[in-house]
């Protein structure tokens, strides 16, 4: 043992009176996102009004994406090795004409650099008129996994919100098809399916106003891809019937336009633009969330919030610590099964000065404990904005409490701390909620090793890295306050 | 109150059973030790035998309790045990292999190795003390078995629960340290990733326990958390 552990307050966290959390970095904005589509390697979304944004890590954004046509709302689904890309001209906006036109056209890549970027003529699929209950803009698509039909829902407040079916070979309107009414009180729409379930996901409330926008999302569900799509209530969209899955919060207000991104078994996330962020000025931003889902209906998870933790491992229960004695507290036992007449005193927490002298210096090994709010169980989760990041958040560091000692990855697939935290890659962890709404734990590098990796418990006790399955709680964990 | 590890057990007792006497520290049965035994094993007669279909491993070398008192199972941190586990209790601890019915001398006590089927998935310390009618509480167990492999099996990790604390060694190498006033639960603590070489392969194991049951059981697992079943384990 060593004794002089030196206590650990960077200056960084000595600011922060609040819990923090991660938001898109760079220049993310945007109204309308696309569905995320990566292709080669990169992230692009576009939004209305033509262009888009491009990221080399789905955190950092920047302009730069190309589509041409401007318009309303666009969205994106890739079928085969092509990408189909709707997009909508709009007849004059909120006070203007209902005319409106849904387009498709494709292209081999979405990198505007790349010698195969070139889009193909548009195509019209669908139209509306003046005096039309229906404004033809802001189409969403659907390509079947069970059919492998494309279908297109598009439509705003003015009327229905509609489904036309597309063939998925050329992207034109399917010959013969008639355009059904799926919704009313609601636009931006986007279709998915999960579970036996088709999604039709529509943003409701008031666009475009800014810190005052009450845009949110809402989503009803049906057996059959023409409907009926009723919310958790029965009601039918038709009628007006929608269940929240995202709205304001967090400082932005303005939720709208749903897209569904599937990063991995079990890891889903939804992108959606914020009409306000007030950390950027009231600016319509680019957000990414976890998707949940809870019965079967889809719910935006929360950003992850910079804190301290106990982390808890999903298989039993118990929280990861450091391997290093347990140090009894002293006081505080009373003869229960007798009557108590002295007066009560709380209890203070154990704290970290009364316990680092004991911890040796250098790596200190990680196990899974029962947990007792001590120091050696008590994580602070802080994002590093340098080291990069992954569709939706940057890797974050994770020491104890009050000290620079931090969760480490190691050569040989195991766990452990160092006593100082460096910023290398095996120090650097991804956290993702999924869909259940525990977590996974990734370390950005495993020294050595090409593998992706998970922390995982391979026992009750005993954490490791290992190879990530959804279907096992080995694999999970969550991040509690208590 | 069927709680057995509080640190106050023992006031609790004596306080509320009114002078009935606390538990002894030797079992009272009178006959034939082998009887007491029966429920939970069976005397290791075949040449090897096999783990379970679970990869539990039941075949063991067990030496007769070693008096380590104890009135609590709250002192067994990392520190102590280290400490303890790490003690030469006799010689050749670590590296001599005995045989059924040989003898030790560690300190005033003669302890004799006993070879035991275990009739359960887990290893019963506490049935195999009070069935020789030995000291059952305060105790140190140390146990040891052979596993031989046809083939080298990599990327194992040796699973282990135990009651109480416990320090287990392949091939000398430490592997896995349980710490703390712990239950015996299945795959409770593994160790890092191990190789299990080809021929023969011995586990040592070092079991602690002041009062209430002390039993644990141990398999091999592989990387998708399957058993090992591929060896056989011998005593000889």
């Amino acid at each position: 043992m060593k004794p002089n552990r030196h206590i650990y307050f960077p200056a960084a966290m000595m600011l922060l009176s609040a819990a923090t959390m991660s938001a898109q970095t760079g220049e993310p904005y945007i109204h309308d996102p696309s569905t995320i589509m990566k292709c080669d390697g990169k992230y692009y979304t576009f939004g209305t009004g033509g262009g888009g944004l491009i990221s080399d890590d789905g955190y950092h954004w920047h302009g730069g994406g190309v589509r041409p046509g401007r318009g309303a709302a666009p969205d994106v689904v890739k079928i085969g090795d092509r990408y189909l890309v709707a997009y909508s001209a709009t007849g004059g906006g909120l006070g203007g004409g209902h005319s409106g036109k849904v387009l498709t056209m494709w292209n081999k890549t979405l990198d505007p650099n790349s010698p195969d970027f070139e889009y193909s003529e548009p195509i019209e699929v669908a139209y509306s008129e003046d005096n039309e209950d229906c404004d033809a803009i802001d189409p969403g698509l659907l390509l079947d996994p069970t059919t492998g039909r494309l279908w297109c829902s598009y439509g705003t407040y003015f009327g229905f919100i509609r489904l036309v079916e597309l063939d998925p070979a050329t992207g034109a309107r399917k010959e013969g098809n008639e355009a059904i009414n799926i919704a009313i009180d609601c636009e931006a729409t986007d279709l998915l399916y999960r579970n036996g379930w088709y999604y039709l996901l529509g943003t409701h409330g008031t666009c475009c106003d800014g810190p005052n926008s009450t845009y949110n999302i809402v989503v009803g569900r049906s057996k059959n891809i023409e409907g009926p799509y009723l919310d958790n209530m029965g009601r039918d969209m038709l009628e007006g019937g929608g269940k929240m899955v995202a709205s304001s919060g967090n400082r932005r207000t303005g939720a709208g336009h749903f897209g569904r991104y599937i990063e991995d078994d079990g890891v889903e996330k939804m992108s959606l633009h914020f009409e306000a962020d007030f950390d950027r000025g009231g600016r319509s931003v680019l957000a990414v969330l976890p998707l949940l889902w809870k019965n079967d209906w889809p719910v935006a998870g929360d950003p992850f919030v910079e804190d301290t933790y106990e982390i808890e491992s999903e298989r039993r229960g118990y929280g990861l610590e450091l391997a290093v004695d347990f140090i009894r507290m002293q006081g505080g036992l009373h003869r229960f099964w007798e009557p108590q007449k002295e007066p009560i005193e709380p209890l203070k927490d154990q704290t970290l000065e009364e316990v680092i002298d004991t911890w040796p210096s250098g790596n200190i090994d990680v196990r899974i404990g029962d947990y007792m709010f001590r120091p050696h169980q008590k994580w602070t989760v802080t994002a590093v904005p340098d080291a990069g990041g992954y569709l939706g958040a940057p890797y974050y560091k994770i020491t104890i409490e009050g000290t620079d000692r931090a969760l480490a990855a190691t050569a040989d697939k195991e766990v452990t701390t160092v006593e100082h935290f460096t910023g290398s890659d095996e120090q650097l962890w991804r956290i993702e909620q999924l869909i259940d709404g525990t977590y996974r734990i990734m370390p950005k590098a495993t020294p050595g090793c090409d593998e992706e990796l998970a922390l995982v418990s391979v026992a009750d006790s005993t954490p490791s890295l290992g190879k990530f399955d959804f279907s096992s709680d080995n694999s999970k964990w969550n991040f509690r306050k208590r | 109150m069927r709680t057995t590890r509080l640190i106050w057990q023992g006031v609790i007792y004596a306080s509320l059973s009114c002078g009935i006497a606390t538990a002894p520290l030797y079992a009272s049965g009178k006959g034939d030790q082998s009887s007491g035994l029966t429920p939970y094993f069976s005397k290791a007669e075949s040449k090897t035998a096999t783990p379970s279909k679970e990869g539990f491993i039941g075949r063991w070398l067990m030496l007769e309790p070693i008096d380590k008192p104890n009135r609590s199972n709250t002192v067994f941190n990392d520190s102590y045990l280290k400490e303890t586990f790490n003690t030469e209790y006799f010689p050749g601890q670590m590296t001599a292999w005995p045989k059924a019915g040989q003898k030790v001398k560690v300190g005033n006590q003669t302890l004799k190795w006993h070879s035991l089927d275990s009739k359960l998935f887990n290893v019963k310390l506490f049935r195999f003390a009070t069935g020789l009618e030995k000291q059952y509480y305060g105790v140190l167990f140390w146990v040891v078995t052979a596993i031989d492999c046809e083939e080298e099996i990599p990327d194992v990790r040796m699973s282990v629960g135990s009651n109480s604390a416990s320090m287990w060694w392949l091939n000398g190498e430490e592997a896995v340290l349980l710490s703390g006033d712990r239950r015996m639960v299945m795959d409770d603590c593994t160790s890092k990733r191990l190789t299990l070489k080809k021929g023969r392969n011995i586990i040592r194991g070092a079991i602690i326990n002041g009062p209430g049951m002390s039993d644990f059981c141990l398999r091999f697992l592989h990387e998708d958390g399957t058993p090992v079943t591929n060896f056989t384990i011998s005593n000889e």
